[in-house]
């Protein structure tokens, strides 16, 4: 590994984060994992991952990791959430209360779809790539209301699943659950390797 | 096995159909049990006890109709819990509900599949319902996860369709020395086998009892394809630090939490060390003034008769 590769941070509090390194190791990207804020100091790129949406959150906030995320964030630090991911990133969920980042103008539901038994995978057509992604739901979110400066890059039944609002991205399913990793690679691709 | 729209093992979309929604397929299945990995898991008897446990940090909860601990003071037969107390707790927590069968019982499962839980463990904690087999976990939509104490009853119960595992440990008795028994003999086991050359493969199938196709998977891999969380006698923060530094995915906590004094401060504590688990000050600072804990049992002092673990195979 050279020293230009991107860094990339996969929060890991709880959750599929092994997954995400996985991934971005295979694209030759150097993947750490984050649990403390001084952990996102020698990172360039963010992946919060699929997992409990109110476990990650709870840790989080006791971690102190909350302002430190949102503020990377806001200065532009290219993000992909999946699932939890993409929970913790909205600005509201549209029941109970739980501490997110809100760096996505979005509002999302929880469990949109229902129990485990309706968890279900799919051939999802993504905007700006040529083939279909296979789409891992489970027990997954859906979002209710975007902010204008949302764009949509993949719907389900006319909901979004798949959104960007410049350097974050949000998933409903899980890309890290297959073998296919265009999804990453859009997130690496927007990382200015210096 | 009408919901289950392709068979589980099938590969991706193999008919070449596009946007078909596929319900209850093996990675469907599984990718649950991935989302609760580095979590704690804990049992709960009531709606209360769930909320307690989903605002100290749990990842799911067991709905239960009693902990293994009382289980096991109780005797005669433990069966499924109440349906009615299972949908109670469903409906009092976001987070996943598991829900217990005996093992073989597959009207009980087919019970809980219909009540919706989120995952199914076919658990020894219970009385079994069959000596001689587990339940056909490919008929379900719902995922189930098992007990093992070693790699061939684990790679068994996955070619059974288990999409989880964990260790059996011995239930009940806040004693951690059975599930790090089981955890290290499934990590010899998965060392022994990813050193072997093909031609070793089938004899150590036959000698593990394992299916020589999950068997091959793990000498290419390495690891078990499914995730693997301890249970089985987890008390206290540094036993669930101990079992996730030996390798666990994640942890089950039974009877220690709410058998202890302080059950939302432990369960508290727990989760942190979970995540936290290679973080011994961290486990020092969640590890102090938690009252009580759960009374433990030495293993010595159950019968052979009575240690939930022999129970299946």
């Amino acid at each position: 590994m050279t020293s230009s590769a991107p860094r990339v941070g996969v929060l890991a509090l709880q959750g599929d984060f092994r997954e995400h390194l996985a991934a971005v190791a295979e694209l030759g990207a150097e993947g750490s994992e984050v649990r403390v804020p001084h952990d996102l100091e020698t990172v360039d790129a963010l992946i919060i991952p699929g997992g409990e949406s109110t476990t990650i959150g709870r840790l989080a906030t006791l971690y102190g990791m909350i302002e430190p995320l949102r503020k990377h964030i806001e200065h532009g630090m290219p993000t992909l959430g999946t699932c939890a991911g993409m929970i913790f990133l909205a600005s509201s969920v549209t029941d109970g209360d739980q501490p997110l980042i809100g760096a996505l103008a979005a509002s999302v539901e929880r469990n949109a779809f229902g129990r485990q038994n309706e968890s279900f995978e799919i051939d999802l057509d993504v905007e700006g790539l040529d083939d279909p992604v296979k789409a891992v739901f489970i027990r997954a979110p859906l979002i209710e209301k975007v902010g204008d400066a949302v764009e949509v890059l993949a719907s389900y039944r006319g909901r979004p699943v798949f959104v960007r609002q410049a350097n974050v991205m949000a998933t409903s399913f899980h890309p890290e659950l297959t073998q296919d990793r265009r999804i990453h690679q859009m997130l690496l691709d927007s990382v200015e390797v210096g | 096995m009408e919901s289950n729209s392709t068979d589980a093992m099938s590969p991706d979309a193999a008919s070449g159909e596009r946007n078909v929604v596929e319900h209850g397929t093996k990675r469907v299945k599984t990718g649950l049990a991935e989302m609760l990995k580095g979590g704690v898991i804990m049992d709960v008897v009531t709606a209360e006890q769930a909320t307690i446990a989903q605002e100290a940090g749990a990842v799911a909860v067991m709905a239960l109709e009693r902990v293994p601990a009382d289980i096991r003071k109780h005797g005669g037969v433990a069966r499924m819990a109440d349906p009615n107390k299972v949908e109670e707790i469903m409906e009092a927590v976001s987070i996943p509900v598991m829900a217990k069968s005996r093992i073989g019982h597959f009207v009980e499962a087919q019970v809980l599949q219909s009540l919706g839980v989120d995952y199914i463990d076919e658990s020894e904690v219970l009385s079994p319902a069959d000596m001689q087999h587990h339940i056909d976990k490919w008929a379900f939509t719902t995922p189930f996860v098992c007990g093992a104490r070693n790699l061939g009853e684990a790679l068994r119960r996955i070619g059974e369709g288990a999409a989880m595992i964990r260790t059996k440990g011995e239930p009940g008795t806040g004693n951690v020395v059975e599930a790090v028994t089981h955890m290290r003999q499934m990590t010899a086991d998965i060392s022994r086998v990813s050193t072997m050359t093909d031609d070793l493969l089938m004899a150590a199938a036959r000698d593990l009892g394992a299916p020589i196709d999950l068997l091959r998977d793990i000498a290419d891999t390495g690891r078990l394809p499914v995730v693997n969380f301890a249970a089985g006698g987890i008390a206290t923060p540094a036993d669930a630090a101990l079992m996730m530094q030996l390798g666990c995915d994640g942890v089950f906590v039974g009877s220690g939490i709410f058998k202890s004094g302080d059950p939302a401060v432990r369960a508290r504590a727990i989760v942190e060390a979970t995540t936290f688990h290679r973080d011994p000050q961290i486990i020092a600072k969640v590890s102090s003034n938690l009252g009580e804990p759960m009374v433990g049992i030495d293993i010595d002092e159950i019968p052979e008769s009575q240690r939930m673990q022999e129970r299946g195979w």
